[in-house]
């Protein structure tokens, strides 16, 4: 089934991108509407026939894997979840990667958030991740959910020399001191490993420059593809490694389900959304040849 | 005195924060900066709240042209507010976590606000193929390496990059699309990238320094006077 899919699929945007080439050549220009049928056609068919491809992490990946994997269980790793419902299609699968590598090596989880939108979707992944698939894991002990507060680096300015000035409960209002997971816990330079997954402001640069890189603390992160070029000039330094866009989550997700068979079946939205993602890149890539071809046609006909 | 005060209140928050970096005594004052700055962000949320009803509710009244969005908006501002704020059907009750699974809030945040926000940031795959073909033009050399390394890139976050070029003998992989692609990512980006950033900061001391010395006064919402 899979491979008649991937045939469809291919026969049917190639043998359209065909006529457009065709038309190119005789000085054609594409319209709008017509671009946006064939990424809508380049995104369905992979889903629908559930085409998917294995990946191999680049460095950049793997050192956050190797970070965490590395890590003596029982270590502190706080995941900072500093996105919204927009943005969560793309990074979400790897905060939830995170969650679970992290849980399975036996680290101790903080949960927050520096984005108002955030805290829900923390919620929902401790619902539907750490309740169902670590149902041995107790709140407060194994991991604790911060929440949200506002003023964005204002707030990390705080919880580097003290966590307690800003949370004095977690989300469920529990005092803070009452959890076994905050004792000997003062403030973020506790914590071994920092990882703030988002892709706006604030959000993994804010914590380079106002956690990681004066308190001295390990960071890694995960970023929407669009702003993943801007935090490659703290890898590997402040960084200790960066998931960039589904390419980076798919990357990630694979050598979780290489190296734990407890997560073979677990859902995998990153692998899964590089087939959409493969698809729409090769037709965007034919259609900036289509673009190119009619433009250098049409140029030379007005001399 | 209306420009006096907010003046003073910059030249002594922003001369205290600096010392805070680089004076361990003036640490502790930094740092109830902060706390004061993280409060006085949580009244942002009113002023954004009432501008928001200001405008719309305006917007409704006059019967502007899409007034009807407007009616929308509000609607789903105070729908959101009353079932956060009162935290309606929240097994906890009133003390307990907004979010709660199973609170009305969370309820219209997972089947509502989620699926319309994911939708929205789904347009843009569209949006930026239409861009592409008509903005990734060779008109010129600059066009042209932009193009190419545009291509390289977009091949590179797929697997048939690797498909691709995994022929390419190991001695020469840097050839390989993948590595092309990560290294464009970690030289010319990072360069480009590092360039920019030293720019803005070296930007942002200046502006800071003109603000602490208020020769900068239009956040005041005056001309340098």
């Amino acid at each position: 089934m899979n491979k008649v899919g991937l045939l469809i699929s291919f026969g049917l945007i190639g043998a359209g991108l065909l006529w457009f080439l065709i038309r190119a050549i005789r000085g054609q220009e594409v319209e709008r509407r017509i671009i946006f049928v064939f990424i809508g056609l380049a995104v369905a068919v992979p889903i629908l026939f559930n085409i998917t491809f294995s990946e191999k992490a680049s460095p950049i990946v793997e050192a956050v894997y190797d970070k965490i994997e590395n890590l003596s269980s029982g270590s502190k790793i706080l995941i900072s979840y500093d996105y919204g419902p927009s943005m969560a299609p793309e990074v979400e699968p790897m905060s939830n990667a995170f969650l679970r590598h992290s849980l399975a090596k036996g680290h101790k989880v903080y949960i927050m958030g520096l984005w108002a939108t955030g805290q829900s979707l923390a919620g929902a992944a401790i619902e539907n991740i750490v309740k169902k698939e670590f149902p041995e894991k107790v709140n407060g002990v194994d991991y604790v959910n911060l929440g949200y507060k506002a003023g964005n680096q204002g707030v990390l300015n705080v919880i580097i020399t003290d966590i307690r000035k800003m949370y004095l409960t977690d989300v469920a209002g529990v005092n803070l001191d009452s959890m076994p997971i905050m004792k000997n816990v003062k403030s973020l330079r506790d914590m071994d490993l920092l990882i703030s997954v988002g892709g706006g402001l604030p959000g993994v640069k804010e914590w380079v420059q106002f956690a990681g890189d004066p308190g001295h603390i390990p960071m890694a992160g995960g970023s929407a593809a669009v702003s993943a070029p801007l935090l490659y000039p703290y890898w590997p330094t402040q960084l200790v490694g960066l998931l960039g866009g589904i390419k980076g989550a798919a990357e990630y997700e694979s050598e979780l389900v290489r190296n734990y068979p407890r997560f073979a079946k677990m859902p995998q939205p990153g692998v899964k959304m590089m087939g959409p993602q493969t698809l729409a890149h090769l037709v965007i890539m034919a259609f900036i040849v289509i673009g190119n071809i009619s433009y250098f046609i049409i140029r030379r006909r007005q001399g | 005195m209306k420009r006096q005060v907010p003046l003073l209140i910059t030249l002594v928050v922003g001369t205290v924060l600096i010392l805070s970096v680089f004076f361990p005594p003036a640490e502790r004052l930094g740092e109830d900066f902060s706390i004061f700055f993280d409060i006085i962000a949580v009244f942002a949320f009113f002023l954004g709240g009432g501008n928001l009803v200001r405008i719309h509710g305006n917007r409704l009244y006059k019967k502007n042209k899409d007034w009807a969005f407007s009616l929308v908006t509000l609607l789903g501002f105070f729908i959101m507010l009353i079932a956060g704020l009162f935290k309606l059907g929240n097994p906890g009750g009133i003390s307990a976590d907004v979010a709660a699974s199973g609170s009305l809030f969370q309820m219209l945040y997972d089947w509502i606000f989620n699926p319309l926000g994911a939708t929205m940031y789904a347009l843009l795959a569209f949006y930026v193929a239409s861009a592409s073909y008509r903005a990734f033009r060779a008109k010129n050399r600059e066009a042209t390496i932009l193009l190419i390394a545009a291509f390289i890139i977009l091949l590179g976050r797929t697997p048939l990059g690797v498909y691709a070029t995994s022929w390419i003998p190991e001695s020469f992989s840097l050839l390989q699309i993948p590595n092309l692609a990560i290294w464009i990512m970690t030289s010319p980006n990072l360069a480009g990238q590092r360039a920019i950033m030293i720019g803005i900061a070296l930007g942002v001391i200046s502006m800071s320094l003109r603000l602490i010395l208020g020769v900068e006064r239009t956040y005041l919402g005056v001309d340098n006077e």
